[in-house]
């Protein structure tokens, strides 16, 4: 392709990628004047009401503002995905470079891997009741697996001849495991990390809605349904969407900054 | 410093049954800076026997001396460079070429003034802060060797070094590596299969036979450096290693 018609490719693509959402509030719009039904369809601008209003109360009867309630959801993802992190970066590492712990733990993940996330709910409301524990053991559930298997597979890819350098070099198991096993899996790893919290996010939601929750994206957009507030609804999934996007966006800028060596690498 | 290579084996167990024997009963002696080469077909175990000097495999009979010790694992004093040069891509030239003394716990103030020394030796001041991605492979390869010379190993274990590069790089750093023994008298052993290579580079050629690979012969070559690839003598050199490979 020459430079010119590159050039033209640039804005009819970006016209492309916003035709679609356009068509659709538009058709929303017009579909929700022709339906005049509000809790099937209500109007943009009620919908524009609540995002426009993050702050105030007022609007999502007394379910607590969006933002209070984004604020508390991030807040448990956040919890639930260091959590998983903490405990599948270490296993990852530990069944990547050892067979005996590989073994030990492989057929176990295997089985577990499987099972949705909230399929662990009833167990999980079983064991620890309603509150921030059973949250973060659905959450992490979701973003465990992920992360467990891209640090494997980080750790796994590492090439040889880097251990077999450093210990040339004269390096000992735990300079081997800190400067040349983790910098190598690091953007495998940050895979799996980025990916864990996109199932994060999702599985926090999930979680909110669970019986006796009284915060959160997922209980606002749950409590509106019991009010009949749809535009509260499409609010806060308009919310969860955005706050998703922006996270996996973060993600993607650390990777594309610290990790350019794994594309650049011939 | 000297290395015995005394009645080398290595047998590998191959499909869990199957014995293939990769070299059998090699026995040399490399002396104090002495640039010896080995020079053998595809397959012969030349990166298996440099692996075992180094370290990093095991033999399956006899064993590798160093100053009558025993070795068994990796050592500082063996420095080697691999065939695929091995850099860190996640670090800089600098900071590939610091490695191995920071893993030696050296302080950055230390580090420093060794890198640049190195630095220049490889001919590439200026390159320090790039990554080895925006090198070419002529200028990664002798990152390579600065990196492992920057821990001053008393041998250097280079396996096909100069292989994937083209004759033009690779005569140019043949001559570079000249000049980095002389000025270091380090003790080297540079595996190739390019008899030419071996003829311009060696104090002694040990011939290998294709596998199992074992001693055909060692071939002294007493002509000054830097040799001239278009003299008379050179041609006669070449001509008998060759025959000696051809049998
Ligand atoms: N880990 C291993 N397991 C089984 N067989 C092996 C292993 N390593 C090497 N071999 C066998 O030993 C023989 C020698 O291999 P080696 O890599 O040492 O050859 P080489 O002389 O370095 O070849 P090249 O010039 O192609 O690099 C080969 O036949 C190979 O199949
Ligand atoms: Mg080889």
């Amino acid at each position: 392709m020459n430079r010119s018609s590159f050039r033209h490719a640039i804005p009819s693509r970006s016209l492309l990628k916003i035709l679609l959402p356009v068509a659709i509030i538009v058709g929303w719009e017009v579909a929700a004047i022709l339906l005049n039904k509000t809790f099937i369809l209500p109007r943009l601008e009620t919908v524009f009401a609540v995002l426009l209003n993050p702050f105030s109360g007022e609007l999502t009867f007394g379910s607590g503002s969006l933002f209070d309630n984004a604020i508390i959801s991030l807040e448990r993802v956040i919890a639930g995905f260091l959590a998983a992190a903490g405990l599948a970066i270490p296993l990852g590492v530990g069944m990547g470079r050892s067979e005996i712990v590989h073994d030990l733990f492989d057929s176990l993940m295997q089985l577990l891997r499987p099972i949705p996330p909230l399929a662990w709910v009833p167990l999980t409301l079983a064991w620890f009741k309603i509150g921030l524990v059973s949250m973060i053991f659905i959450i992490g559930m979701g973003a465990f697996f992920p992360i467990l298997l891209n640090t494997l597979d980080g750790v796994k890819g590492v090439k040889k001849t880097w251990i077999e350098a450093a210990q040339i070099l004269g390096a000992k198991e735990r300079q081997i495991l800190s400067r040349v096993i983790l910098p190598g899996a690091a953007p495998t790893i940050w895979t799996g990390l980025r990916v864990g919290f996109g199932i994060a996010w999702m599985c926090v939601v999930a979680a909110e809605m669970m019986p006796g929750t009284n915060s959160g994206l997922g209980y606002l957009i749950i409590s509106s349904y019991n009010f009949g507030q749809v535009p509260v609804i499409i609010a806060g999934m308009i919310v969860i969407g955005i706050i998703g996007i922006g996270c996996d966006y973060l993600f993607k800028l650390v990777d594309s900054h610290s990790f350019a060596w794994r594309e650049l690498e011939r | 410093m000297t290395l015995r290579i005394d009645h080398l084996s290595k047998q590998f167990v191959k499909g869990g049954r199957e014995l293939v024997t990769s070299l059998s009963d090699i026995n040399f002696e490399v002396g104090d800076s002495e640039f010896i080469c080995l020079l053998g077909p595809s397959g012969c175990g030349k990166t298996t026997l440099l692996r075992i000097i180094a370290g990093l495999d095991h033999p399956t009979s006899g064993c590798v001396l160093m100053d009558g010790m025993t070795v068994d694992r990796p050592n500082p004093k063996l420095g080697m460079i691999f065939q695929d040069y091995s850099l860190y891509p996640w670090r800089t030239v600098n900071e590939n070429i610091a490695f191995g003394l920071e893993l030696q716990g050296v302080k950055k103030t230390g580090i420093q003034p060794v890198v640049e020394k190195y630095l220049a030796l490889a001919g590439l001041s200026g390159f320090g802060n790039s990554y080895p991605y925006e090198l070419s492979g002529g200028m990664r390869q002798r990152v390579a060797v600065v990196r492992a010379l920057a821990v001053e190993p008393s041998v250097l274990l280079m396996d096909e070094p100069f292989g994937a590069l083209d004759a033009q790089t690779r005569n140019k750093l043949q001559l570079d590596l000249i000049d980095i023994w002389v000025k270091t008298r380090k003790t080297i052993i540079f595996v190739t299969h390019s008899v030419d290579e071996a003829v311009f580079l060696a104090d002694r050629i040990v011939v290998l036979s294709p596998r199992p690979g074992h001693i055909r012969e060692i071939v002294t070559i007493e002509e000054d450096r830097p040799r001239d690839r278009t003299s008379v003598d050179f041609a006669k050199v070449r001509r008998f290693v060759l025959d000696l490979i051809n049998q």
